[in-house]
């Protein structure tokens, strides 16, 4: 176990400073990273001076070597707009987002791992083909277009939910709904063919062949092998909501870091957008290692495989 | 070489069976087409698009950049206040919605066909080099590919794009490099799959060289699983592509597409909904359709991956 771990951990070591690099030299890949972060009427002389500032005339070995030493202790220089460090902006902005993110991933447990069971139970059944109709809507909707139709339909028309912001708990509801909405399509599929993948499996039968009450063989032997399967997948979508919630945020207004993002961007901050890719990256990593050692913890054949 | 021996009849039942004749091919593909509605349903979906696409100027009642002011924000035609001149209605600068609609697709297509073109090359490449080198060469590639695919997409492709500019080849260029280790980590699978398979030691045993194997039995091999991946790959890419148009990142603001149709409807939400709707729809559509085509494609060129259909 303690060896799978390290290689894990080197492994996701190994991923970040690659993401450095990638972050480092895109910036700086139209040429003159100075005159991106300008406006576009700011005159020469202020833009050199603005380029001596930042230290965009040194060498890039030793622009690269000032980048990663800052990074590693968590300063990813001031924001252009604010000029203020970037960081604490972003972990001011983190909690709505992880909200945002848990309320969808629970939203869409709730309703995809119930139709995912009954599904892969009974194929074929009625609610079979609705879990599987909605696995697919969840997969071809675009997500900004539902949010902007929601919005329309059950904040302005129905005045059930308010239409942006995060005043009251009600706010959240949408937005959670729309960002859980792949994951739930994701989630039905995962269920379905799961349970119908270990139905099949040898210890079942053997199960069933010796006499086993088929309600003690769903719980013990069906079920407990689904929710293993299901781990690995639930973390790698809660990843990407957390990662992926600009367009939801930026409709919604939810102050979280796609919001964020979408105003930065806005703001041509590119400082700013470049601490938001690193960060949330970061974020993402971490949340991928999780569960893989949440994985290796609760399945030995992982921990003994390699 | 020995005469062949005829194919057994029941092992004949892939589209890329090299026994049949094209004709063959045509007729199984039917065949199959047929029995599977929903693919039926991918296919006129996805062919409705691209004819849009072709004969936009044929189809389209008006120029989509033609702006006039006096009958903007017309809502669609079956509301009231709508008229039958404007199908869709016409958004805030008085422009047919219907035209702009059908020339969206002509973004969307070309982003997702090039986008796909340049993943699958540099990935088929990757993969290839990969699963068939193997060594030190598979482990360096297979880092790169697992490094970039662990990284959150959509925040990389939106940073991305907001250094490189506004510009169709731009779009076109993220898309084909950030999605190429999709492609790469599939063909290496399957190559090394393939190389594993008994026919393959058989030619090595013949005498087959290098070459010969490369094209004559690792390619025609990967030749289905690509193209049903290209299939989802698109759809995925003609998705993002509208997504980054919303947040005012894809082509330029003039040009018609349906990112920036969904942006500029954004403001008008409460006031003309149908601006915003319809781009929407055209991309749920283009999405389904290609999603249930890729699904239906996966069927028809991969007996293995066939859906269990009880």
């Amino acid at each position: 176990m303690q060896r799978y771990l390290f290689s894990r951990l080197a492994q996701s070591l190994l991923i970040l400073i690659g993401l450095l690099i990638i972050v480092f030299f895109m910036v700086r890949v139209t040429g003159d990273p100075a005159s991106l972060m300008m406006s576009r009427e700011a005159s020469p002389e202020s833009i050199a001076a603005f380029r001596h500032k930042m230290g965009f005339d040194r060498p890039l070995i030793v622009q690269f070597w000032d980048f990663l030493t800052h990074v590693v202790v968590g300063d990813f220089g001031n924001s252009l707009h604010f000029k203020t460090p970037a960081l604490p902006l972003l972990l001011e902005r983190l909690p709505a987002t992880v909200e945002l993110a848990t309320i969808g991933l629970i939203m869409a447990m709730l309703i995809a791992i119930p139709l995912g069971l009954i599904g892969g139970f009974n194929p074929g059944s009625s609610i079979d083909s609705i879990g599987r109709g909605l696995a697919l809507l969840g997969q071809s909707i675009p997500n900004f277009w539902l949010a902007l139709i929601l919005i329309l339909f059950f904040a302005v028309k129905l005045r059930w939910f308010p239409s942006f912001g995060r005043d009251e708990f009600k706010s959240v509801i949408l937005p959670a709904f729309v960002i859980g909405l792949p994951t739930m399509g994701q989630l039905v599929r995962m269920t379905r063919s799961a349970v119908l993948e270990i139905r099949g499996e040898d210890f079942v039968r053997t199960a069933h062949s010796k006499g086993l009450e088929p309600r003690v063989i769903y719980i013990k032997h069906v079920l407990r092998n689904v929710a293993v399967m299901l781990v690995s997948v639930i973390g790698v979508q809660y990843s990407y909501m957390l990662g992926g919630s600009i367009y939801i945020e930026a409709v919604f207004a939810w102050p979280g870091m796609g919001q964020l993002t979408e105003q930065a961007i806005g703001w041509r901050d590119f400082t700013l957008v470049q601490a938001i890719a690193v960060f949330g990256s970061v974020v993402v990593l971490a949340i991928n290692l999780l569960t893989d050692v949440a994985y290796a913890l609760i399945d030995p054949r992982i921990r003994y495989g390699d | 070489m020995a005469t062949r021996e005829p194919p057994p009849p029941q092992a004949a039942d892939s589209l890329l069976d090299v026994e049949r004749s094209f004709g063959q091919r045509l007729a199984y593909a039917g065949r199959f087409l047929w029995r599977d509605r929903s693919g039926m349903i991918g296919l006129v979906l996805f062919l409705v698009v691209v004819a849009a696409a072709l004969f936009a100027p044929q189809i389209s009642p008006y120029n989509p950049l033609a702006q006039n002011l006096r009958d903007s924000k017309i809502p669609p035609a079956w509301y009231q206040g709508g008229s039958l001149d404007y199908l869709f209605g016409t958004d805030n600068l008085g422009r047919d919605i219907f035209s702009r609609i059908i020339y969206g697709t002509r973004v969307s297509l070309t982003v997702g066909f090039f986008g796909v073109l340049i993943a699958g090359t540099l990935g088929l490449v990757l993969g290839a080099i990969a699963g068939y080198v193997g060594g030190r060469v598979d482990s360096i590639i297979v880092g790169g590919v697992n490094m970039v695919l662990s990284l959150p997409y959509l925040l990389f492709v939106v940073f991305i794009a907001s250094i490189l500019g506004r510009s169709l080849i731009n779009v076109i260029l993220i898309f084909g490099i950030t999605d190429a280790p999709i492609f790469a980590r599939v063909t290496r699978g399957e190559v090394l799959r393939i190389r594993e398979s008994g026919y393959i030691e058989s030619a090595i045993s013949v005498g087959a060289r290098s070459g010969r194997i490369i094209f004559d039995h690792i390619l025609p091999n990967l030749i289905g699983p690509l193209i049903t991946l290209a299939t989802f790959e698109m759809s995925r890419m003609i998705f993002y592509e509208a997504g980054l148009g919303f947040l005012g990142l894809s082509v330029p603001p003039t040009v018609p597409s349906w990112g920036n149709m969904l942006a500029a409807g954004r403001k008008y939400l409460t006031s003309s909904p149908w601006i915003a709707t319809f781009p929407g729809l055209a991309i749920m559509f283009t999405s389904l359709g290609m999603n249930l085509l890729g699904d239906w494609l996966r069927d028809v060129l991969d007996p293995r991956l066939r859906r269990s259909r009880k």
